[in-house]
Parts: C-alpha cells; sequence; structure tokens
C-alpha cells in the first residue's frame, strides 16, 4: 500500500527565469531598449563613479594640514575635520562648546523620540514645554552657566533654532489664517487672504530684506530688535502662509455633515473647530505640512545673504580663509550630506505617516 | 380673544447684541480692523519720524537719477551712467531670463526623471529615485553655492581654457563660444521662423477639421515643423548664405568675441533647472500613476499604437492632474532666482539691493522687489489658470 505514494519531482522553473540571471532578464534586459539603457546606465557609471571614488576616499586627505592637501590629488576633508568647532558652532566661545552640542542632542533625541504616534499625547507636550526650557537655559545660560548673548549663537544650533521656532510658531499662526480665510465675516476673509497671496507671491529673500533693512524704520527712536529675531519673524510669517493654505485644503475635504452634526449638538464656533473639524482636518494633512516644514528647514540658510551666521555661513567664512582656499567643494558636500540626513529623516518620517493614516479615515 | 396678545407671542424674545451671532461677527470684525488700523498707523508714525530724522528721502524720485554702477552681462544697453529705472529693468529683464529658460528646461529634465522614476529597467527606475532625494533634500542656496564654487575651483582659467569643440572654450569666466556674426538676415530669420510657427498653428486647425470632416489624420505636426524650419533658411539662402562667424579670441587675460555665459549665470541655471526638476519629476510620477491602468488598456484594445496610447490617452490626463502643482514649480523657481544675489548675478533682487545701499531708500526698494514678483507670479498663474481649464475635463 504504501508504494503506491510516490514522492512527484518537482519540476524546476527554467534557470532564466528564476535566481540572479532571472532577476537580470526581468529588470534590466526585458527587451531591446532597456537593454541598450542598462548598458548606457552601465557605462555612465563606470566613468564616473571610480574615479569619485578614488577622488573622495583613496587619494583623500581626511586630518592632515592645508599644504598636504595642497600637494595631492584627492579630496580635502581637513577642511572640514580641522575646523570643524567653528562650522558647527561659529562663534559661541570654545570652552562653552558642550553646551550647543548637548542642545543639539537634546532636539535630535526628542523629535525621534516623537516619531512614534503611540507617543502622541499630552504628556509629550509638556515634554517638548520642558525640553525647551533647558535648551533655552543651555544656550542663553544663566543660574550657574556663563551667559552667551544671541549674537554669539551660531553655527548648526542657529540653523536648527530658526527652523525649529519657525514651524513652532508658524504653524498655530498659519492654522489661525486658514480659519480667517474659511470665515464668514468679510473683513476677516480679506484680511487672510491678502495676506496669504501676498506672502506666497512673493519670495523670503524680501521678507528677509524687509526685516534687515525695512524694519529697524518702524520702530521709535531708541529701541532695537535683535537682527537674529526680525529673521526669525520673517522666517515665521512667511512659512505661516505656507501652512495656511495646506490647512485650507484639509478644511476643505472635510464634510459638511460635520459641521451641521456640530451646530445640530449646540457647540459654538471656537467648540465646533477645536473638537470637530480642526482634529479631522489637520489630521488629513500631516504629509504636506512636513513637506512645508522641509522647505522651511532648508529655506532657513537664505539667512546667508542678511549676513546671520548660520552654518552654511560658517562654512563660507571657513573656505574663504586663505588657508583653506580652493577646497570649497569637500565643504560644501560635506553641509549638502548635513542637510540631507535631516531632510531625509524628516520626509521619510512623513512618508511612513502617510501610510500608517492611509488605513480607513 | 386679545389679538395684541398672540401678537405678542410670535414677536421673537429681544436678543442682547453679544447673543446675536450677526452683531458679534460685526463687532468682531470692527475690533479687528480697528486694531489692524491703529497697528499700521502707528508704523507709518514710526517710519516718518525715523525718516525724517535720519534725512532719507521718500518716493520714487530716484528712478530718474544716475545709477553710478555697472551691471555684468545685460541683455539691453546699460551703462553706469543710466538711471536707476533703467539698471532695475535690466534686472527685471535678467530674472525673466533666467527664470524663463530655467522653467523649460526643469520641464523638460523633470518629465524624463519623472519617467525614468517609472521605468521597467530597475537601474534607470533607482538612479532616478536618488536624483530625486539627493536634490530635493539639499537646500537649493547650498546647491547654488556649489556649482558656482565648482566653476571656479575645477575650470581653469582663460589661458588654459578647454577646448572641446572647435570654437568653443570653457574656463572659470563661463562658457565662451563662436556665435554668427551679426548680420541683417537674422532679423529676417526670426521673422520667417515666427511665420512658421504661425503657420504650423493654421496647419493644425485644419488638420483637425478634415479629421472631424473625413477620418483622415494630416501629418500636420511634420508638416508644421518642416515649414518652421525651412522658411528661415530659405530665407537665409536667400540673403546670400552668409556664414560668417564671430569666433572668441585670446587676448591678454580674457577672452574677446564670441557669446560668454558667465559662471553666475550658468550656476544659478544649472542649481535652478537639477534643483526644480526634481520637483517636477515627481509630480510627473505621481500624475502618471493616477490615469487608470483600464484607460491604457482600453486604448490599446481599440487598436491604437504605443506612442497613439502615450499622446492621446494617458497624457492629456495625466496633465490635467500635473498641471496645477507644475505651476505652483514654476512660480517657486522663479521665486528662487532671487537667490543670485547669493552668488553675484544682476537679477532683480540684486540691482533692487544695490540701489537700497546707494540711496537708502528701503521702504521703496523692498516694495519694488513685492511689486514685481507679484506681477510675475500673478501673470504666471493667470496663464496657467487659462491653460488649466482649457485643459479641464469637459463634462456633459
Amino acid at each position: 500500500m504504501s508504494d503506491r505514494i510516490e514522492a512527484v519531482e518537482e519540476i524546476r522553473p527554467p534557470v532564466t527565469k528564476v535566481g540572479v540571471i532571472g532577476w537580470l532578464r526581468e529588470n534590466l534586459f526585458n527587451n531591446w531598449f532597456n537593454s541598450i539603457l542598462t548598458i548606457l546606465t552601465l557605462w555612465f557609471l563606470w566613468w564616473t563613479v571610480p574615479p569619485l571614488i578614488k577622488w573622495a576616499f583613496i587619494d583623500s586627505h581626511w586630518f592632515s594640514e592645508p599644504a598636504v592637501c595642497r600637494d595631492g590629488h584627492g579630496a580635502c576633508w581637513s577642511v572640514v575635520s580641522r575646523n570643524i568647532r567653528f562650522i558647527l558652532f561659529g562663534f559661541f566661545p570654545e570652552d562653552q562648546q558642550w553646551r550647543p552640542a548637548l542642545t543639539m542632542i537634546l532636539l535630535v533625541g526628542l523629535s525621534f523620540w516623537s516619531r512614534d504616534r503611540k507617543r502622541w499625547k499630552k504628556s509629550l507636550a509638556f515634554t517638548w514645554l520642558a525640553g525647551i526650557v533647558v535648551m533655552g537655559w543651555l544656550m542663553h545660560g544663566g543660574l550657574g552657566l556663563p551667559v552667551v548673548e544671541t549674537g554669539k549663537w551660531s553655527g548648526l544650533p542657529l540653523t536648527l533654532l530658526l527652523s525649529f521656532f519657525g514651524m513652532v510658531f508658524a504653524y498655530p499662526l498659519g492654522v489661525l489664517l486658514a480659519l480667517g480665510r474659511r470665515s464668514k465675516l468679510a473683513a476677516i476673509k480679506s484680511m487672510c487672504v491678502v495676506y496669504i497671496e501676498l506672502i506666497r507671491g512673493v519670495p523670503l529673500i524680501s521678507l528677509l530684506f524687509m526685516s534687515s533693512v525695512m524694519f529697524p524704520l518702524f520702530l521709535p527712536e531708541g529701541v532695537t530688535i535683535d537682527k537674529v529675531l526680525r529673521a526669525q519673524v520673517a522666517i515665521i510669517l512667511f512659512t505661516a502662509a505656507y501652512i495656511a493654505e495646506v490647512v485650507r485644503g484639509g478644511l476643505q475635504a472635510i464634510p459638511k455633515g460635520q459641521y451641521e452634526a456640530a451646530d445640530s449638538l449646540g457647540l459654538n464656533y471656537g467648540k465646533t473647530m477645536r473638537l470637530i473639524i480642526l482634529p479631522q482636518a489637520l489630521k488629513i494633512v500631516i504629509p504636506p505640512t512636513v513637506g512645508i516644514l522641509i522647505s522651511a528647514f532648508k529655506d532657513t540658510s537664505l539667512v546667508v545673504i542678511i549676513a546671520l551666521y548660520d552654518v552654511l555661513k560658517t562654512t563660507k567664512v571657513t573656505i574663504s580663509n586663505p588657508e583653506w582656499m580652493g577646497f570649497s567643494t569637500e565643504a560644501y558636500l560635506f553641509l549638502a550630506v548635513l542637510y540631507f540626513i535631516c531632510c531625509y529623516a524628516m520626509s521619510s518620517t512623513s512618508r511612513r505617516l502617510e501610510k500608517e493614516l492611509h488605513t480607513g479615515r | 380673544m386679545s389679538i395684541p396678545e398672540t401678537t405678542n407671542l410670535q414677536q421673537p424674545a429681544k436678543v442682547p447684541f453679544w447673543r446675536d451671532p450677526v452683531k458679534r461677527g460685526h463687532i468682531f470684525q470692527a475690533v479687528v480692523l480697528l486694531i489692524a488700523l491703529s497697528v499700521g498707523y502707528i508704523l507709518f508714525a514710526n517710519t516718518q519720524a525715523n525718516l525724517e530724522r535720519q534725512s532719507i528721502a521718500t518716493g520714487f524720485g530716484f528712478i530718474e537719477r544716475e545709477a553710478g554702477f555697472e551691471i555684468a552681462e545685460p541683455p539691453i544697453a546699460y551703462s553706469a551712467a543710466d538711471t536707476y529705472g533703467r539698471a532695475l529693468l535690466v534686472g527685471a529683464l535678467n530674472t525673466l531670463k533666467v527664470s524663463f529658460v530655467g522653467i523649460i528646461f526643469s520641464l523638460i529634465l523633470g518629465t524624463i526623471v519623472g519617467i525614468s522614476r517609472l521605468s521597467h529597467n530597475w537601474l534607470v527606475a533607482k538612479l532616478s529615485g536618488a536624483f530625486i532625494e539627493v536634490m530635493q533634500n539639499i537646500p537649493v542656496l547650498l546647491q547654488l553655492f556649489f556649482w558656482y564654487a565648482l566653476f571656479y575651483e575645477a575650470f581653469p582659467s582663460p589661458r588654459q581654457a578647454l577646448h572641446p569643440l572647435p570654437g568653443m572654450f570653457l574656463c572659470n569666466r563661463g562658457l565662451i563660444f563662436a556665435v554668427p556674426a551679426a548680420h541683417p538676415v537674422h532679423k529676417w530669420m526670426l521673422l520667417a521662423a515666427l511665420v512658421g510657427v504661425i503657420g504650423w498653428y493654421l496647419l493644425t486647425r485644419w488638420g483637425h477639421r478634415v479629421q472631424d470632416a473625413t477620418g483622415k489624420i494630416m501629418p500636420v505636426h511634420r508638416m508644421g515643423m518642416g515649414l518652421t524650419l525651412l522658411l528661415p533658411l530659405l530665407v537665409w539662402a536667400f540673403a546670400g548664405a552668409p556664414t560668417a562667424l564671430d569666433i572668441p579670441v585670446l587676448r591678454g587675460f580674457n577672452f574677446r568675441g564670441g557669446m560668454t555665459v558667465s559662471p553666475e549665470f550658468s550656476a544659478l541655471l544649472i542649481g535652478l533647472i537639477l534643483y526644480t526638476s526634481a520637483f517636477v519629476a515627481e509630480i510627473v510620477r505621481a500624475g502618471i500613476q493616477a490615469v487608470s491602468k483600464g484607460q491604457i488598456e482600453a486604448a490599446m484594445s481599440i487598436g491604437l499604437k504605443p506612442g497613439q496610447v502615450l499622446r492621446l490617452v494617458v497624457l492629456p490626463q495625466a496633465l490635467r492632474v500635473i498641471i496645477p502643482p507644475v505651476t505652483s514649480q514654476m512660480l517657486n523657481l522663479t521665486k528662487n532666482s532671487s537667490l543670485a544675489i547669493a552668488i553675484g548675478y544682476a537679477d532683480f533682487v540684486s540691482v533692487a539691493n544695490t540701489t537700497i545701499n546707494q540711496t537708502g531708500q528701503a521702504i521703496e526698494g523692498v516694495a519694488l522687489i513685492m511689486l514685481v514678483y507679484l506681477i510675475f507670479s500673478l501673470s504666471t498663474s493667470l496663464f496657467m489658470n487659462w491653460y488649466n481649464k482649457k485643459m479641464a475635463l469637459v463634462e456633459r
């Protein structure tokens, strides 16, 4: 009886359909056009990548004197490594630079902690509040630490500071503007429309110019406002207009029934918005909002033009030093990697959120 | 019994004004307006006092005065003896020039990269993905600095200029190449090309009429293209086919003659194109993915060729999704061109900034910058809205 059960020999798929060869045929050489494309691309990569690797890693100098770099042919990463403290912290007093370093670690750590949506509760808001107080104390000093004036805050901390506070203040302002634009009150609506369209129509640089050369004329005699703060306000006002448009999209996506249901429950405008409309609208627009925040982060680099010492400006100062002249490519590449990591972290978070929020409404 | 009583009952109870939404709205608006106006007044008064104290002139009188600064590579005749008004015009034209060229190239490159992103070729798709990620996540200003530094550091001085093609030189003063020497026939060739384009347009309309009436498809685009190319050539041949070239020659430390594309302009253009095309690519990808597969299958099942499927079915539907976000990318490119000031290309912002520094009239200068960009933005969005309406789905 048992001999009736025979093992049927499995027929393996042809070699050309599975494994490396199958994959290659499927993805790279599935027709004549793709084959040509693949060969051209490979040739292009072969032509560019090996010399680039040779330049960046094999012939390169990592911690040498500038003179050694000048003799060699490779990349001179020493321009970064030898000036890293100035590039990152600018004019912050040398012996106190652990403070901005700690601040940045705190900020990045808190951001990573907040990536998980399970932790989005009230306690997280208080954690952030406490974090901001600690960061402010670390940067400014007092209570046992020597005071460092805001004029000395420069480099990466300034970039992060401008973008962080830009985002924190622009967000509520943007939501208010979006609500104003959807308001039934004609005066409020037209003011918001004019503001949003005006700001979105002009480049950020013109607002920064406004803050640096025009704003001092607005103030009464004797009153001066810190230059960093003025640029910060310009960035907030600019970002808010863009956030307002994104939030407006979310508000428009909420069905009318939601408003009517809230009305029939007898909720007033404030409660309708706070409890019914905004929670839904803001959830829909999380991904585009992160997009706005990423561009706000990138746009803080524009403060270079009004001579604030953000991380791009400290890099420029470094490479304009005659000792290190001629190695700007390396310095800019380092900075590009730095920005890329920050922006990529934000955009991948946004993509993950988009996927998470996509399940149902 | 008593009629007055019933009327009394039907009359609504008197609502206090703070509970009446209409009146409350009016009061709220009045308060906000009052606050806005008073803040405006305080700022205005402060500004007046400050201007008087620092004895800064007001008004746009400076536009008539002599500018006294030079602008490199002006698109129209300009010298330091010209007025501020003309200097600002030169700046505005430079902005237009770089935005126009930038928009065209970033649309082309963005479309190519966006389609490659969807390619079945794994290598090409991954490479385009990497390109998009890298370009989107690095600030455009940093990219501009990078390309500008590369031009200055990687390319040799004019004396050791690279010489890739005859009549073309590449050095740290820019790209210098030979152009046909000025000849009166060029104006007429341009006119002939214009006539060709108009002819192309008329041919297309005629082709549509023929197709509607008889169902025959006329090769109008091939004919139109031929017309646009042939007419100028005919004019050129008729004028005796002038072939004289204006060839750049090294004199002292720089080249004379030929056409020069400065490193500032090139760096700005390359930076803007690469940055914007990454965003355009993502939009194009999303637009093509938005066309449902059934549409393509239906088109193929009625016997259209692959090219026709793309041209007649996929693209018209994808364009509808693509146009609005691409418009805002075009506007972004125009606004980002204001970063020219950081690498020393004389765009409008840069000229206006010099004007502010020389005259001290910051308010007028910033107002002019905002006005010019608002005009650019509004006219672009008006045009694109018109185009969008033309392309939009016509529903029954």
